[in-house]
């Protein structure tokens, strides 16, 4: 087995134990990633390898010298492209964007820094997070391992095909509306997208302030407890950023998860989602009689509103955030100007791609006067009904588990000319994100080939007990570990 | 201004708070630093940054709106106004729209003691400054100066009350004075930390419609602000009495030409496309933080003048001009601690003391001399030390040097000669001097004698004792 195999926990328990060290883990995913990254591009950014190696001697160093490390230091990892490192391009896949370099680390930067893990590199994404194919990045589009032709889902795309072909042990996503848990479903990793306050946004990038949160893509549960364990907690930079207890999520692992409930909404499994989809989830919710974890069938009958809620408050927020891109400070500015309005519209113009202008637009008008209380105001007051939803559920069960996305891996360019079937993606995912409680997707099975996602959603800041649940039900499914097995430069071939 | 019209002004007052630090960051609120020294990410905007509100800000917003005697909003929240400007980093600016921090105040304007009108107060709500643009017209370039993004502002909107130029000069001294004693602005209008904008429009009197409006903007002093309302009631009315229609504009004040200049019709006016700010939670204030913060303000002007009307014994005009400061009117009672004589301090404090200040422009606190000082140099008058003469000089020295004025007296030899035998020999070779003014009182004039005083008072540099002096001329004349 090659050391890029590992988990981050098989590496950094290894690496504890000096059987390896944290250079020969770098070396390793570095020898990886001049294979195959060539076959995936989920990178945008890969760092200078001998600043790299130099971190990671630092932590051998360390290690040495008979110092107490953190869990996961000396684990090579990325991050989402939309996430502030100083000095370090942060380009949100945009062109408005490409040349940039932030003076200041992002919150979730400084945590994995103090934590020792080495940032190998960013990841490709959707242009500012919005699309769910990583197609509108406006460099290049990334591959899915399990299958090239088809994508890795979006917008977090490269962190997820990254983890999923051991390009690095793993990877920070933002999910405004399914980001993280959409292509973590679609490469079979592990993607958890936390309560809204759970981790600080200063230094990410907004797309929708109110909905947008970090979380970890992994290769499996164990390493999305580490990760949460690093990146959760209060910042005072951050005022939706909730002050609370620190917990430690690892401990919840091999926890007794005898007697949970669990409600399976009949929304979720009825319109749009594939068969083979619906079939495999419902496969793997089998093994709860096995558990001990009780299973109903729920209701939540506003899920039917979630999806234009969603495209309102989500393109709203993300008109006036985008709006700061403007060619005056920062990025970049259309040449030849004729005056002040001309720069403003020929930067944005040609700084932004199709759908990052397509949403600027929808969420202009949304709040247009004139405009404001039929859409951006009722879809406030939809967002409280969604959220109502969750809550009357929560009142009878601990978790709901539906299905992370209505179908597999798409084939590229099978939906990108057409927004709505594309928007269709997330229509499992963005309820979590408007009523701002925990979802995670893990993988459960594959359906002619391609992996199957299934979401387990949570009351507010229930993290801990949402990983023991998945990481009860990944010892039973015996799905961890199954790889895309991408050959070195070869011809793919398919698991299934 | 003829009858026929009346004048309706509303103003909106833009209000830097005197806080330590930015109101959403923690660069310093300083003004004056070299251009985009002052900034970090969050105040720049910078992808990524988060606005924190500052507690302080909020302090001092609800200081300014119990002492303007607004109902505070136990809910109120932020909200983002969008519009695209180089001097606005975010393209929105995080204000207050549907929700502000306060409404419904009032301020009663008061003039020698009478009340002149009462002047409703519609809102305040807090927000963020932007930052400022600088014009090379040589190299055709405009560049950004970021230093001021951030700063805290108030923004107190009247209802339309106003009724003459003068009655808005009046508010804004009124209102300048109230921050300035509550601590909540410096209120400077010519480095910008107060700001305001004018609504006016003309209708016929006793009418109750409003007519068409006209905003005027960049009135940089108070003197701007009632000069650029009277030439926009006159402009207005000119074209009313002609039959015309006033268009509903924007303009700007132009101080060298003394005319305003329109800027932009209204039917240009912004889509700001408020909402609700996501970054900053709402504000949830309950009555006990309220009344703590009432608890805390000083005693407002209007209030403190008519005590010392009644409590002191001074004039409606003594007390309204020594409390038009809150400075001047904590040096006065302070000075009253060492010297309870309130019309004498009162007479000095109004006729040298404010003298001296205005020919050096400046505030009494800007000067080293004290309380102390001050009763010092009263209590020589009363001893006789030092003349009403020689105390006014004593007066400018100390406030020059800030020596106490028993050290001048001292320093400078300026006592008060009240010693016979010093005086005897001066007094003597003033009446050989003088042999006219000397046959003249011995003929009758006894006013002659004054000018007799005059010239010994002359010779000993003002220090003679001007009663003693008297005496003994009319000994040595009479005698
Ligand atoms: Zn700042």
């Amino acid at each position: 087995m090659e050391l890029f195999e590992m988990t981050a926990y098989e590496a950094a328990t290894a690496l504890q134990k000096k059987e390896v060290t944290s250079l020969d883990l770098t070396e390793s995913v570095l020898k990886r990633i001049s294979e195959v990254e060539d076959i995936i591009k989920g990178f945008i950014t890969i760092l200078d390898s001998e600043k790299v190696l130099q971190e990671a001697k630092k932590i051998d160093r360390l290690l040495a010298e008979g110092k107490e490390i953190s869990p996961l230091a000396g684990i090579p990892m990325a991050l989402k492209d939309n996430m502030c490192t100083q000095g370090v391009p942060t380009t949100c896949a945009s062109q408005i964007l490409k040349e940039y370099r932030p003076p200041y680390d992002a919150h979730v930067t400084e945590k994995l820094k103090e934590a020792g893990t080495i940032l190998v590199g960013k990841a490709n994404m959707d242009e500012f997070a919005m699309g769910s194919s990583t197609e509108n990045s406006s460099f290049y589009h990334t591959c899915n391992p399990w299958d090239t032709s088809r994508v890795p889902g979006g917008s977090s795309g490269g962190s997820a095909s990254l983890v999923a072909a051991d390009e690095i042990f793993f990877s920070l996503g933002s999910d405004t509306g399914g980001s993280v848990r959409q292509p973590a479903s679609l490469c079979g990793v592990v993607g958890l997208k936390p309560t809204y306050g759970l981790i600080s946004r200063y230094g990410l990038i907004a797309f929708a302030s109110s909905l947008d949160q970090i979380g970890p893509l992994t290769k499996d549960v164990r390493d999305c407890a580490l990760v949460l364990d690093i990146i959760a907690g209060n910042d005072p930079r951050d005022s939706t950023s909730v002050p609370r207890e620190k917990e430690k999520y690892a401990d919840y692992l091999g926890r007794e998860v005898r007697g949970f409930k669990i409600g399976l909404p009949r929304e979720y499994f009825e319109e749009g989602i594939e068969e083979p989809v619906r079939k495999v989830v419902m496969e793997a919710m089998a093994y709860c009689d096995q558990l001990g974890v009780e299973v109903e069938e729920v209701s939540m009958p506003n899920t039917l509103y979630a999806l234009p809620c969603y495209y309102l408050v989500a393109t709203a927020e993300a008109s006036s955030n985008l709006a700061r891109y403007d060619g005056i400070q920062y990025g970049f500015r259309a040449p030849e100007e004729d005056n002040l309005i001309d720069l403003y519209r020929k930067t944005r113009n040609q700084g932004f791609g199709p759908e990052v202008k397509r949403r600027i637009m929808l969420g202009t008008y949304a709040l247009s006067s004139g405009y404001y209380d039929a859409y951006y105001l009722k879809a406030l007051k939809v967002r409280t009904l969604i959220r109502r939803d969750f809550e009357k559920v929560f009142q009878n069960y601990d978790l709901i588990v539906t299905p992370t996305s209505p179908t597999t891996a798409f084939v590229r360019g099978e939906r990108i000319d057409n927004p709505l079937t594309m928007y269709l993606s997330d229509i499992f995912t963005i309820t979590a994100n408007l009523a701002g409680v925990p979802a995670i997707s893990i993988p459960c099975g594959l359906a002619g080939g391609l992996p199957v996602g299934l979401q387990v959603i949570g009351r507010p800041f229930d993290e801990g007990r949402m990983l023991q649940f998945c990481y009860a039900l990944e010892n039973v499914l015996g799905f961890k570990g199954l790889k895309p097995g991408i050959p070195a430069k070869g011809v793919l071939r398919d698991v299934s | 201004m003829s009858p026929e019209y009346e004048v309706v002004i509303g103003l909106e007052t833009h209000v830097e708070l005197l806080t330590e630090s930015k109101i959403f960051c923690s660069c310093p609120n300083r003004f004056g630093e070299a251009p985009n020294t002052n900034v970090c990410p969050v105040c720049l905007g910078l992808p990524g940054s988060l606005p924190v509100f500052n507690k302080n800000a909020l302090e001092l917003a609800l200081r300014a709106a119990l002492a303007l005697n607004c109902t505070i909003s136990s809910y109120s929240k932020f909200d983002r106004k969008n519009y695209f400007y180089p001097d606005l980093p975010k393209a929105y600016q995080i204000s207050q729209y549907d929700m502000p921090l306060a409404r419904d105040g009032y301020l009663d304007l008061v003039k020698n003691g009478c009340l002149v009108r009462k002047v409703r107060i519609e809102r305040l709500h807090l927000e963020e400054d932007a930052g400022k643009l600088l014009h090379s017209y040589e190299e055709a370039r405009s560049y950004v100066d970021y230093n001021r993004c951030g700063v805290p502002l108030v923004e107190i909107v009247t209802a339309p009350d106003l009724r003459s130029p003068e009655e808005a000069r009046l508010f804004l001294e009124l209102l300048k004075k109230i921050l300035l004693y509550t601590g909540v602005s410096d209120c400077k209008m010519e480095e910008g930390s107060l700001r305001c904008d004018a609504n006016i429009s003309l209708r016929l009197a006793g009418s109750d419609t409003l007519g068409r409006k006209v905003e005027i903007k960049n009135m940089n002093s108070f003197k701007a602000v009632q000069r650029g309302l009277e030439y926009e009631v006159s402009r207005q009315e000119e074209i009313l009495r002609a039959g015309g229609q006033v268009v509903m504009e924007t303009t700007r004040w132009n101080e060298e030409r003394g005319i305003t200049i329109e800027m932009r019709g209204k039917e240009e006016e912004h889509d700001y496309r408020y909402f609700p700010e996501p970054d900053l939670p709402p504000m949830v204030l309950n009555g006990e933080f309220i009344g703590e913060i009432r608890s805390k303000l000083p005693e407002l002007p209007v209030q403190r003048c008519f005590r010392f009307t009644e409590e002191y014994g001074l004039t409606p005009y003594q007390a309204e001009i020594i409390t038009s400061s809150k400075n001047l009117a904590d040096f006065f009672e302070e000075t009253l601690e060492h010297y309870p004589q309130p019309q004498k301090v009162s007479n000095w404090l109004i006729g040298d003391v404010l003298g001296l200040l205005n020919s050096m422009g400046k505030e009494i606190n800007q000067v080293t001399f004290t309380p102390l000082h001050f009763s010092g140099l009263l209590k020589l008058l009363d001893t006789g030390t030092l003349s009403g003469r020689l105390a006014k000089d004593v007066l400018e020295e100390s406030f020059l040097t800030g020596k106490h004025p028993e050290e001048v007296v001292q320093e400078k030899g300026l006592a008060q000669i009240s010693d016979e035998q010093k005086l005897l020999p001066v007094i003597d070779d003033v009446i050989k001097g003088n042999p006219n003014a000397v046959s003249d009182y011995s003929g009758g004039n006894k006013k002659a004698i004054a000018f007799l005083v005059g010239q010994v008072m002359q010779r000993t540099r003002g220090q003679a004792n001007p009663q003693l002096v008297t005496g003994l001329l009319k000994k040595q004349l009479e005698g």
